[in-house]
């Protein structure tokens, strides 16, 4: 009562300027390190070059990137010690997350990165493309990523998905001399798009309906109040939830994916089937399990269950009905994101472990899946259906082997890293009880194997055509294959120190000291 | 029972399992070029993972019903998996069947192509077999169980005949359609033991099955999703079709393999990770359990006598065979159970060598046709002997080593529900006329064509069989070797049944022991096999009388459970 007669008796003075009520958030850099680095690295390649015209050897734009995706691996690493030592805490005026989640996913995104780097040197020189371009974009993008896994705030989480999707729509049409690029480009941009309108909108509303576009104030908001005409931020969370299942290519905002995928220079959909779904799911943990999830999970957990079955079936009985090879990968991605999903619905701590867990396996997965497919499609990318992969047991061996492997790790087969990390994400769901919808992953699970056991069956016990050519392995694609065979066995065998890193990576929400 | 029981000799088993694997790696990364030296090096891990094996038995405890060999070391703290190995009385003797196999296996075949990757896929599915047989964690069982199937799918794609494609995959997917139930149900296992019980979670068998913790609803779904997976894997009968494909496809190694070793994942999950986690729903799925293993023993028979495929119907004999593991594994009763036990290993034995020696005909005859062979005995006695006495063991005469096995189990039927047990009487009958039926075509008549010049046994392919038929005869005799082994564990297994299921009431037996058993055996021996027969025989039908009030209780499940 009396702080509303404060107020009137305010209210009829003049309003004098507010200035000592505007405090300028307190900066340390410190917090967003690997994302600052990843940001100059990408800037100062850019201005290099520029001023450098032409005298850049073209092998220093990868080995640039990579090591950009190295030091900020590196700067993670006093991060994580120091969020071990003194807990989450939130920078930048509550807009900046330091949590083992964010730091761990950006691990992740800058694992993607390495891999697609790596491929690209190869692939562009193949293709005669080579250009600096390729390599800025995919560190401007790994930096909006970075941006949306560690944002605390929906608006820096709206602009980091804006510098990650617009680089990754420009990287997917990049290729100029093919016509699918071009059309892959424009079909994520339009769809993208809208997608992103979408999102902005679901913030909005959400933003009427809580006063504050602050996930940690979001969720006290939440858990003090109890809102009795809650349209409006159903509808956010409606709203925000089509704008991530677009994002993470969950049906059925998945129609543009297989396309893209396809279309896309393979490098980059490796690169963008890892980094793309790394923060969008993110982004998506951080949203709906921490912010909404204590007060609103019981609202959004029917729709997450809806996206992950539809996901889990289109995906595996997509995979099936293609013929080409990376459009199997694609839908197969679809089935991924509908196990990850799992971790998602889970709405627990063991549900985000085991989605970061699963991420972590699909980076490598999916790096070395198209890094077999860019192998085997040659100059081009004309070869990419099922036919070319026909005898490659005996013409090509080792890749053989390695592509073996890696399918059976997207399978779920025992000492694969797809096992631990399908059983982890099982776990979880179980665990919330939602063990129904966990049969029904394991059973599409056995439906995509149908497809991955085609691949295995037609590269060893098909005959190879005459005339086979002898595939070139380029020297980086071959470490690429390698780190990620090395990845997916390593993972599948001994994952306990890298179970435990995830452990301690669960994303936390630190209110603003005010 | 567990933990802290770390015996002086817990290398052995991570050695028994580990050895295979290392001798796989070695095997890849062997030049090329050295095609002389895959199949020793093979070869010598083999024996070698095999001599480990003997080792393990000769050092076993017969009279400790408990895990011997134990360890215990965690693998993913995180989740609470443990690599917990440990081997009772039940599992050893699958143990020691899959270190005897494999070298024969390989020993008794050659692959056609590719040698190198051949071998090393074997070795890989041999220590995949030790481990499922030893591994007392339920993820880590999983994992060995799921593993198999990998080098199984090569060795059938790469190596097999014909339709092996369609094969291998059909194996794969049947397989692992089972296990993705699994799979869910053995992590609801786990996250409903510690909901019920509090503390870590756990997946460690020993732990959940002491104290489970969850409702009687809870553990019957549950058990039905492990029940689909081992039924799937035994094969019982609308879930087998896999199998004569997967058999007929296979090359000789393969067919060996899953015969003897692959097929016993199934019932021995059903006593492992069924009876003993799931005793109460085990109880309560009895009666369609019996039934089904009742089908499959008929149909498998009959079906076997249609085949005009040698191989084909030897696989068929299978599913009748492992009929009769499922019949007396869940008469829940010792000897039942028992039996099971002894048809487990024994069938293993006659018809990986029926296999074996199958592969030797096709070798030299290149058709599996029975049509196309007709009085092979003349042109090949040796082989005409061989095989005589392994078809003769496959029927059951007694006296050989198929007959104690199915005597037990259909004992056990006979004492819970006795309807069943006659049905699957008539399994042993058809067994005879489809065995026989199949040896008269074609080792009688008139040998013509290629059929009169087909070469005899050589050398090194009788040392192939010789253990196998040594085997036959002294498992024959002295299956007391094998039941006082395993009694004491098994008999421990009924005991928990009975104590955590309050409705169940153990039917228990006073006519044959292994002491009276062996008397029966000594009888055997001196020729009299037809003695010792009768004397059990007559125990069986006291076991029948005493049987009724076990048949009631078996009645008493069925109306609790609708």
């Amino acid at each position: 009562m009396t702080g509303l007669l404060a107020l009137l008796a305010q209210s009829g003075e003049p309003i004098a300027p507010v200035v000592e009520q505007f405090v300028t958030p307190s900066i340390d850099v410190s917090m967003i390190l690997p994302n600052l680095v990843l940001m100059l690295g990408g800037i100062l390649l850019l201005t290099l070059v520029s001023v450098l015209k032409g005298r850049v050897p073209s092998w220093l734009f990868p080995v640039w990137t990579i090591s950009t995706a190295v030091a900020a691996i590196c700067t993670v690493v006093p991060l994580w010690q120091r969020f071990g030592e003194t807990g989450p805490e939130t920078g930048m005026g509550g807009s900046v997350g330091l949590d083992g989640f964010s730091l761990f996913a950006t691990i992740e995104i800058c694992l993607a990165v390495i891999f697609g780097a790596l491929l690209l040197s190869d692939y562009l020189r193949r293709e005669r493309l080579e250009s600096p371009e390729w390599y800025v974009l995919v560190l401007l993008s790994a930096s909006g990523a970075v941006t949306m896994v560690s944002a605390d705030d929906l608006i820096v989480l709206f602009v980091g998905l804006e510098i990650l999707s617009v680089a990754v729509y420009v990287l997917s049409a990049m290729h100029r001399r093919r016509l699918s690029s071009q059309e892959a480009g424009l079909k994520y941009f339009v769809l993208g798009a809208f997608s992103s309108a979408f999102l902005l909108y679901g913030i909005a509303l959400t933003y009427g309906a809580t006063g504050s576009t602050n996930l940690a104030d979001i969720q006290e908001y939440l858990s003090v109040n109890l809102i009795a005409q809650n349209a409006l931020l159903l509808g956010g969370l409606a709203l925000m939830l089509v704008g991530f299942g677009f994002k993470i290519a969950a049906v059925p905002f998945h129609t543009w994916a297989p396309d893209v995928y396809e279309g896309s220079p393979t490098p980059v959909t490796a690169y963008m089937a890892a980094a793309v779904k790394v923060a969008a799911f993110g982004a998506l943990l951080r949203v709906f399990v921490v912010a909404l999830g204590p007060s609103y999970q019981q609202e959004w957990q029917p729709a997450i269950a809806a996206l992950a079955v539809l996901s889990l079936i289109v995906g595996a009985l997509g995979a099936i009905a293609q013929s080409n090879v990376k459009r199997m990968l694609a839908y197969s991605s679809i089935n991924h994101a509908g196990f990850i999903l799992l971790g998602v619905l889970a709405a627990s701590a063991a549900g985000t472990e085991a989605a970061l867990f699963y991420l972590l396996a699909y980076t490598f997965m999916a790096a070395g899946s198209f890094a077999v497919v860019m192998v085997v499609s040659r100059t081009g990318e004309h070869h990419q259906s099922l036919d070319d992969y026909r005898g490659l047991g005996t013409v090509r061996p080792g890749l053989a082997l390695i592509f073996t492997v890696l399918l059976l790790s997207q399978a779920g087969v025992p000492l694969t890293v797809g096992f631990i990390a399908k059983f982890y994400v099982v776990t979880a769901a179980v665990e919330s009880g939602f063990g129904w919808v966990a049969v029904v992953a394991m059973l599409t699970a056995v439906i995509s194997a149908f497809m991955y056991l085609r691949i295995v069956a037609t590269m060893y016990f098909g005959d190879a055509p005459e005339g086979a050519v002898r595939l070139r392995i380029p020297a980086a694609t071959g470490v690429a294959l390698g780190l990620a065979l090395a990845g997916v066995l390593l993972l599948g065998i001994v994952p306990g120190p890298v179970t435990n890193m995830a452990h301690a990576a669960v994303a936390q929400l630190v209110a603003v000291g005010r | 029972m567990i933990a802290g029981a770390q015996t002086a000799q817990a290398w052995l088993i991570p050695a028994m399992i580990l050895v295979p694997f290392v001798g796989a790696g070695v095997l890849a990364l062997l030049p090329a070029r050295r095609t002389d030296l895959f199949r020793p090096v093979a070869l010598l891990v083999s024996v070698a993972a095999g001599v480990l094996a003997i080792y393990l038995l000769t050092q076993f405890q017969a009279s400790d019903p408990g895990f011997q060999f134990e360890v215990d070391q965690p693998w993913i703290k995180d989740l609470g998996i443990s690599l917990t190995f440990g081997v009772d009385g039940i599992s050893l003797f699958l143990v020691v069947l899959t270190g005897v196999i494999f070298p024969i296996a390989l020993l008794g075949s050659k692959p056609h192509h590719d040698p190198k990757p051949y071998y090393t896929w074997l070795l890989v599915l041999m220590g995949a077999s030790m481990g499922v047989f030893c591994a007392l964690d339920l993820v880590l069982f999983f994992v060995f169980f799921e593993l198999v199937l990998v080098p199984m799918y090569f060795l059938i794609g790469l190596w097999g005949y014909g339709e092996r494609v369609y094969a291998a995959t059909k194996f794969f997917l049947y397989t692992m359609f089972g296990s993705a139930l699994m799979l869910v149900g053995l992590v609801a296992t786990a996250v409903l033991h510690q909901r019920g019980v509090g503390g870590q979670l756990t997946f460690n068998l020993v732990d959940i099955a002491a104290n489970p913790g969850f409702s009687t609803n809870a553990g019957r779904l549950i058990f039905a999703s492990f029940a689909i997976a081992f039924a799937i894997k035994v094969p019982l009968v609308p879930l087998h079709t896999w199998l004569p494909d997967a058999h007929t496809q296979a090359p000789t190694a393969g067919s060996v393999i899953l015969a003897a070793v692959m097929l016993k994942l199934g019932t021995y999950g059903f006593l492992r990770f069924g009876l003993y986690l799931f005793p109460e729903a085990a109880v309560w799925a009895k009666p369609v359990l019996m039934t089904l293993a009742v089908l499959g023993i008929t149909y498998g028979a009959i079906a076997a006598t249609m085949q005009t495929d040698l191989k084909r119907l030897v696989a068929y004999s299978s599913v009748a065979h492992l009929g009769f593991i499922v019949l007396g594994i869940f008469s829940l009763t010792v000897v039942g159970i028992e039996g099971g036990i002894l048809v487990m290993v024994n069938h293993g034995i006659t018809t990986g060598a029926l296999f074996l020696l199958v592969g030797m005909i096709y070798e030299r005859r290149h058709t599996r046709e029975i049509a196309d062979l007709a009085g092979l005995q003349k042109s090949a006695p040796i082989l005409a002997a061989v095989f005589t006495i392994v078809m003769l063991a496959s029927v059951g005469l007694p006296g050989l080593n198929g007959f104690p096995g199915e005597l037990l189990a259909l004992l056990g039927a006979f004492q819970t529900s006795r309807v069943w047990g006659v049905i699957a009487v008539t399994g042993v009958i058809l067994a005879a006329l489809y065995m026989l039926w199949a040896y008269q075509r074609t080792f009688h008549g008139r040998a013509t064509g290629a059929n009169a010049t087909m070469p005899d046994m050589r050398l090194p392919e009788m040392l192939v069989m010789a253990p196998l038929v040594a085997l036959i005869v002294f498992l024959g005799l002295f299956p007391g070797v094998m039941i006082d082994r395993m009694e004491p564990s098994v008999k421990a297994l009924m005991a928990h049944v009975d104590e955590q299921v309050d409705s169940f009431q153990q039917t228990t037996y006073t006519f044959v022991g292994p002491a009276e058993a062996r008397s029966g055996e000594g009888g055997g021996e001196h020729g009299g096999s037809d003695h010792g027969g009768g004397e059990q025989g007559a125990g069986g039908e006291q076991g029948g009388e005493q049987g009724a009030g076990g048949e009631q209780d078996g009645r008493q499940q069925d109306g609790g459970g609708r």
